[in-house]
């Protein structure tokens, strides 16, 4: 199979298909719109309600450019990049192998399942004081609230990825002679793969979320934010930005953290298919 | 989801006479159904699925299990294959009990291969690794002796080319056949097979059936076939079983005297005709009770 000439015919039919044109056309509009209201009191002497406020496209863009060339812009992305990572690895760990436990043994998910189901519904970010109070570093605390922000999902995404789990295949690998291990190894973990793949992709997604926010309330104001090992970090990088005044670098930093959200789901799903290649729609 | 196109079937082959004469001195795979029950739910309050059922499986032939749809003939499937228990009631394959008093639930083996109805490739799996996968896990062959026997055994049942795709990326009658091939890999004494053909259309059905018939020529493998099809019953079949609906138990069992081997001349005979004259009423007549009674497609 040629997947990359069918990669490259795909994306030749993309760019020439209708939806790619008026996905670009829908973009120019928007970014349009966001100039002309947001520069509306400077053009036209009217101040467009609520888009006025906000930095113009055009502004965002310089502010980027010269962002990039900041070092200190990119430590702050290194920070949350590393934080993510750190409490989505975590999650991986601790939630496949609890996940799959919780799939297997109904006593082990009897005991574990209410308390797991208790915790739950609880957000992350509410966890960020009790976290703070709990961990002995700030470092720690955020790393923590992250990790949660992943862990949930992808023990759920686990334990519903094995119980889907086609019942014929167990039977007929049992028929074939399959002891319980083997079924463990060869039914349950490729089976639950695809389910794990989900589990990840949306996980990292929360992750940022978790990540930025909890660098607004545990990373700035405190001592631990001065150019030390703790704090920094994109989301810290944009609340210092509000403080500071600075609003073109608040939506700079916004769309920072975009870019970085998505090639962090889009590396996972690609990871993905790889992973599980009988799913590959070609 | 893309279709691999057929591999290159060649010109359809008959079975031809002398396969038909290297059938093995002894006979395997013989399974006695006796006093069969099997009761969903409380003893007392449960639904009666299997009643009493009593009846042979001759060893190298095609028994044919034909029944209303959820009449509880794959109750039965199960029972023989290991999967559920019986309620109460014993079956035996040749010489050795699989279930029975003390015992109700058989073990699975690979003695005994199910061809499921929707068909149970692992789709993680190629279609060779599906095929090799039986031999591996018994310990009777070294890796690379099960992938010779897999490439072997797929060449024989046209199936060359696709080795290496997924069972997601063939059409649905190709798979069916990998399955088979899979399931005849463990050296079954008898191959289970629950309404393999239930959801193809009529022609890929017809070369469905044309391509068992040779794997049984050619392997005299023990056959225990359900389905709902009476043509197809007949056509397959050295002994037809018609169920009744659901408490299941033989209604009417028919020995086709229609000399093997067979191919699809054999539906315009008139012998043919005559049984199917003679169980269609049959048939016809539990399909609805079946239906008065609400049976769901199951």
């Amino acid at each position: 199979m040629n997947s990359i000439g069918a990669t490259a015919m795909r994306a030749a039919a993309f760019i020439t298909g209708e939806d790619f044109w008026r996905g670009i056309v829908a973009i120019i509009g928007f970014l349009l719109f966001w100039e002309v209201g947001s520069r509306s009191e400077a053009w036209f002497g009217f101040a467009f309600p609520w888009i006025s406020q906000i930095p113009s496209p055009t502004a965002v863009a310089q502010e980027m450019l010269r962002l990039i060339q900041e070092p200190s812009f990119w430590v702050s992305a290194y920070l949350s990049t590393l934080r993510v990572f750190e409490g989505f690895f975590a999650a991986m760990l601790i939630g496949i192998p609890l996940g799959l436990a919780m799939a297997v043994s109904r006593t082990f998910y009897g005991i574990t399942f209410p308390v797991f189901e208790v915790l739950r519904p609880i957000p992350p970010l509410a966890w960020v004081p009790a976290s703070i109070i709990f961990w002995p570093t700030q470092e720690l605390s955020i790393a923590f609230v992250t990790f949660l922000g992943a862990f949930f999902t992808i023990v759920i995404n686990v334990i519903g990825g094995a119980q889907s789990i086609d019942v014929r295949y167990f039977q007929a690998a049992r028929s074939m002679g399959s002891s319980t291990w083997d079924i463990f190894r060869r039914i349950i973990l490729p089976g639950v793969l695809p389910s794990i793949v989900v589990g990840a992709t949306v996980g990292v997604g929360i992750t940022w979320a978790v990540v930025v926010a909890a660098e607004m309330i545990s990373g700035g104001g405190s001592a631990g934010s001065m150019g030390g090992a703790a704090g920094g970090g994109l989301g810290f990088f944009i609340w210092n930005s509000y403080v500071g005044g600075s609003y073109t670098q608040i939506v700079a930093g916004m769309i920072g953290i975009g870019i970085a959200g998505y090639m962090s789901s889009a590396i996972l799903r690609k990871v993905g298919e790889l992973m599980t290649p009988w799913l590959a729609e070609d | 989801m893309s279709v691999q196109p057929l591999p290159a079937a060649g010109p359809a082959r008959m079975p031809s006479a002398h396969l038909a004469v290297q059938t093995p001195a002894v006979r395997k795979g013989g399974v006695r159904i006796v006093d069969a029950v099997k009761i969903y739910g409380a003893q007392d309050a449960g639904i009666l699925a299997v009643d009493h059922c009593t009846f042979d499986v001759p060893p190298g032939e095609i028994t044919v299990i034909v029944g209303p749809s959820g009449c509880g003939k794959t109750t039965l499937l199960n029972a023989i294959a290991g999967f559920h228990s019986l309620s109460s009631g014993s079956i035996h394959l040749d010489d050795e009990m699989l279930c029975g008093r003390g015992k109700l639930k058989a073990e699975p083996g690979p003695d005994r291969i199910v061809v499921f109805q929707n068909g149970a490739l692992f789709p993680w799996k190629t279609n060779i690794d599906n095929i090799a996968f039986g031999p591996i896990m018994q310990g009777r062959m070294s890796r690379a002796e099960a992938y010779d026997k897999a490439r072997d055994m797929m060449a024989d049942a046209g199936l060359r080319g696709i080795e290496q795709n997924y069972p997601g990326e063939i059409s649905s009658g190709v798979r069916r056949r990998v399955e088979i091939v899979r399931a005849l890999m463990n050296n079954p004494k008898i191959l289970l097979l629950d309404e393999p053909y239930r959801a193809l259309d009529s022609l890929t059905k017809s070369v469905m059936h044309e391509a068992l018939l040779e794997i049984f020529y050619k392997n005299r493998v023990t056959i225990f076939f359900i389905t709902h099809d009476l043509e197809e019953a007949i056509f397959l079949g050295h002994r037809v079983v018609i169920m009744t609906t659901r408490p299941c138990k033989p209604k009417k069992i028919l020995d086709i005297d229609i000399p093997h081997p067979r191919d699809y001349s054999v539906l315009t005979t008139k012998r043919f005709r005559e049984f199917m004259d003679e169980t269609a009423a049959a048939v016809h007549e539990e399909a609805i009770k079946a239906f008065a009674a609400g049976e769901k497609e199951r």
